[in-house]
């Protein structure tokens, strides 16, 4: 056990170290860079141009340009965001916390719906609820965050119930700023919560039709256990496992689907960063947004490898 | 439907399954049972997927006569004017009525209801046009901000979003299985770099990785460039799931005796590989296409709809979405501009619903 946790640790450091140097390499390869893009456009002369380059050490080669960064970044400097002129390291992590916030929002949200509709569809036989659950659930697995956030925002919108872009009001609303946020946040985590819910809504009842097939299940229904007792104690605990082992992919999928759903509603989270830093070519700050990302995807497979592990013990082998 | 081996299913089950409405009441010997929904729902939710797919693809194909309009046609006095609805009568052709701007400042329409537009079916080397066209155009789902018609620019979208989709998968299809082909046949140090690769590739969230690769290239380039860039963007991203699940299959199959045979009878490796073990993947390639052409279908609405897409006159779902999306009222007001996002869903729920029983919905998300 001890040994698998190492390996998996392992593969998560290299996950952010890969991820964040082939980010800053890639921006840092291709034609045009911060100075040409954002000064290029004001017609700006060829030595304002080589002098903003020395200032943020573009002049140099990437390979060189690479060493510096690595150099400062196990120092925790990640150097500044040409575009904003600040430090990557104060600037990723307030945005950083919109996005988990979002997506914390979003699984929890989902697994709440989710799992028990999954429970109730897998252990009947047929029947209404089971039926309109089920094409509920396929409808919603049709529409990835990007539509679920254009049909909400435009709900929103039209009815006027819920602000439909941004995280805070210009002017605080009467409730103070918790509430404002909270209102802000139901249109962006509805839209990654409901296509999620029915994907573990699918799962649950798939897992579930398939352990109440079991033997034990039948048994435990011969010695008179109730209905409820067998499907929510008995069954249930065999039935998660699935579940478990796709918690930890789930993270790369909210992460996508947060990127579309940020640009939409316009919530100040990573996902927008990142797409202002690479239009830009604000190389320390698409490797900084890159390695936080990756952050989030590290822990969370880790968090489910080990969660899984101690569910089904034949994982580590 | 597998069978109750157990034979404890009694009476009460059966009258369970009558009143679909008692099944709150179920006893708890109905939980033994398996539960797939009633085949025969099954099998027309599957054919209903697969129609959707069908109409939408015909769409795309005779969207150059279907359409009334080309793709850049402009109706510059009907800036985000409604839909002219067809009225069909008996005594007379379908007509149309004609909008009328009454308030310039909200792009606010009425209709004219005094004169009737008959349409004409077969005029202007299209299906079917208004009889006239300049002054009360046929605009089946309105037009857009620049006085585009949705509904023409809606299935030339449909070309170009399903087009790049297909030829996207036929790029995963390939390069997945060659990669897992060659990964499983030859097996050793390649297997385990190639192996590796692709589950690194598939730990990372498709959509930045798609992101990333498109927005560190040119901005503007040739619509031509575009569509082949952005191919071989997502037949990277594609092909990892396509490679695992070939290499697994080509693993146990080369063992069997059908390959062992082709080889002692001399045929070369990559004849052996080709023709006789790739074929066994073909129905897990199929299924695993059909998941991501929607994925492909939604990552070009995505990239487009943050402008890293198409350039302008062309349409595409996602261009025509990032046109909507200028200002953030058009969603209250303008609702059939948020069509391409309905086109988006009806293709994807088609191809869902038409491998429903194919197993797999974790990638649908994109």
């Amino acid at each position: 056990m001890t040994r698998y946790i190492i390996r998996r640790l392992a593969f998560a450091l290299f996950l952010v170290v890969a991820v964040s140097s082939a980010s800053l390499l890639l921006a840092g390869a291709v034609p045009g860079d911060f100075a040409s893009g954002t000064l290029g456009l004001e017609g700006a002369r060829r030595d304002r141009l080589e002098q903003a380059r020395e200032r943020y050490g573009l002049d140099k080669p990437l390979a060189v340009q690479y060493r510096d960064w690595v150099a400062h970044a196990v120092r925790l400097d990640f150097g500044n965001s040409l575009l904003y002129d600040r430090p990557v390291g104060d600037l990723i992590p307030e945005r950083a916390v919109n996005t988990a916030v979002l997506a914390l929002t979003a699984l929890t949200l989902a697994t709440l719906v989710g799992l028990p509709l999954g429970i109730v569809v897998g252990s009947r036989h047929g029947g209404l609820m089971p039926s309109a659950i089920r094409a509920g659930s396929v409808v919603l697995l049709s529409m990835p965050p990007l539509l679920t956030s254009l049909f909400l925002v435009f709900v929103a919108a039209r009815t006027g119930w819920l602000p439909i872009s941004g995280m805070r009001s210009a002017v605080a609303p009467p409730g103070g700023a918790a509430l404002d946020v909270l209102r802000h946040l139901v249109v962006p985590a509805a839209a990654i919560a409901l296509p999620l819910a029915a994907m573990f809504e699918r799962l649950q009842s798939q897992a579930m039709r398939e352990v109440v097939r079991q033997p034990y299940v039948l048994a435990a229904v011969a010695r008179g256990a109730s209905r409820s007792r067998v499907v929510w104690r008995d069954a249930l605990k065999a039935a998660l496992r699935p579940i478990a082992a796709v918690y930890g992919l789930v993270v790369g999928t909210l992460l996508s689907g947060s990127f579309a759903v940020e640009v939409i509603t316009a919530w100040p989270g990573l996902g927008r960063l990142m797409l202002e830093a690479l239009s830009a070519r604000d190389v320390y700050l698409v490797a900084g947004c890159a390695g936080m990302g990756s952050i989030f995807l590290a822990v969370a497979t880790l968090f489910s490898d080990v969660a899984l592990a101690f569910v089904d013990p034949r994982v580590t082998e | 439907m597998s069978t109750d081996t157990t034979g404890l299913k009694g009476p009460r089950h059966i009258a369970g399954l009558k009143g679909a409405g008692r099944a709150e009441q179920a006893p708890p010997l109905r939980t033994a049972g398996p539960g797939p929904i009633k085949g025969a729902g099954r099998f027309s939710s599957r054919s209903i997927g697969v129609v959707i797919v069908a109409v939408w693809a015909l769409a795309a194909v005779a969207a150059p006569v279907v359409a009334p309009h080309a793709v850049d046609d402009r109706f510059p006095g009907l800036l985000n004017s409604p839909p002219t609805v067809p009225h069909v009568s008996f005594v007379q052709r379908p007509y149309i009525y004609r909008w009328m701007l009454v308030n310039q400042l909200e792009q606010r329409y009425e209709i004219d209801r005094g004169r009737p537009v008959p349409l004409r079916w077969f005029s202007g080397g299209t299906l079917v046009q208004s009889s006239d066209e300049a002054r009360a155009p046929l605009l089946l789902f309105g037009t857009d901000s620049y006085g585009r018609d949705v509904f023409s620019r809606l299935l030339y979208g449909a070309r170009m979003s399903l087009s790049l989709a297909l030829v996207s998968a036929v790029g995963a299809m390939l390069v997945g299985m060659a990669a897992g082909g060659l990964a499983g046949y030859v097996g050793g140090a390649l297997d385990e770099a190639l192996m590796r690769t692709s589950d690194f590739v598939m730990v990372l969230p498709a959509m930045y990785v798609a992101l990333a690769l498109r927005a560190v290239l040119p901005l503007v380039l040739a619509p031509r460039v575009v569509f082949a860039l952005l191919a071989g963007i997502f037949a990277l991203v594609g092909a990892p799931f396509i490679a695992r699940g070939v290499r697994a299959i080509v693993r146990s199959e080369r063992r069997l005796d059908y390959a062992v045979a082709a080889e002692a009878l001399g045929a070369s490796a990559a004849r052996v590989l080709v023709r006789h073990v790739l074929p066994a993947a073909g129905g897990f390639v199929a299924t695993e296409l059909a998941m991501l052409i929607p994925a492909f279908i939604v990552a070009e609405a995505t990239l487009s709809y943050v402008g890293l897409g198409f350039p302008d006159p062309i349409a595409s779902w996602g261009t025509m979405l990032h046109d909507a999306s200028t200002n953030i009222r058009v969603f209250a007001d303008f609702p059939w501009l948020l069509s391409p996002a309905a086109a988006i869903f009806l293709v994807v729920l088609g191809l869902n619903l038409a491998i429903e029983d194919a197993g797999g919905y974790e990638r649908t998300l994109g």
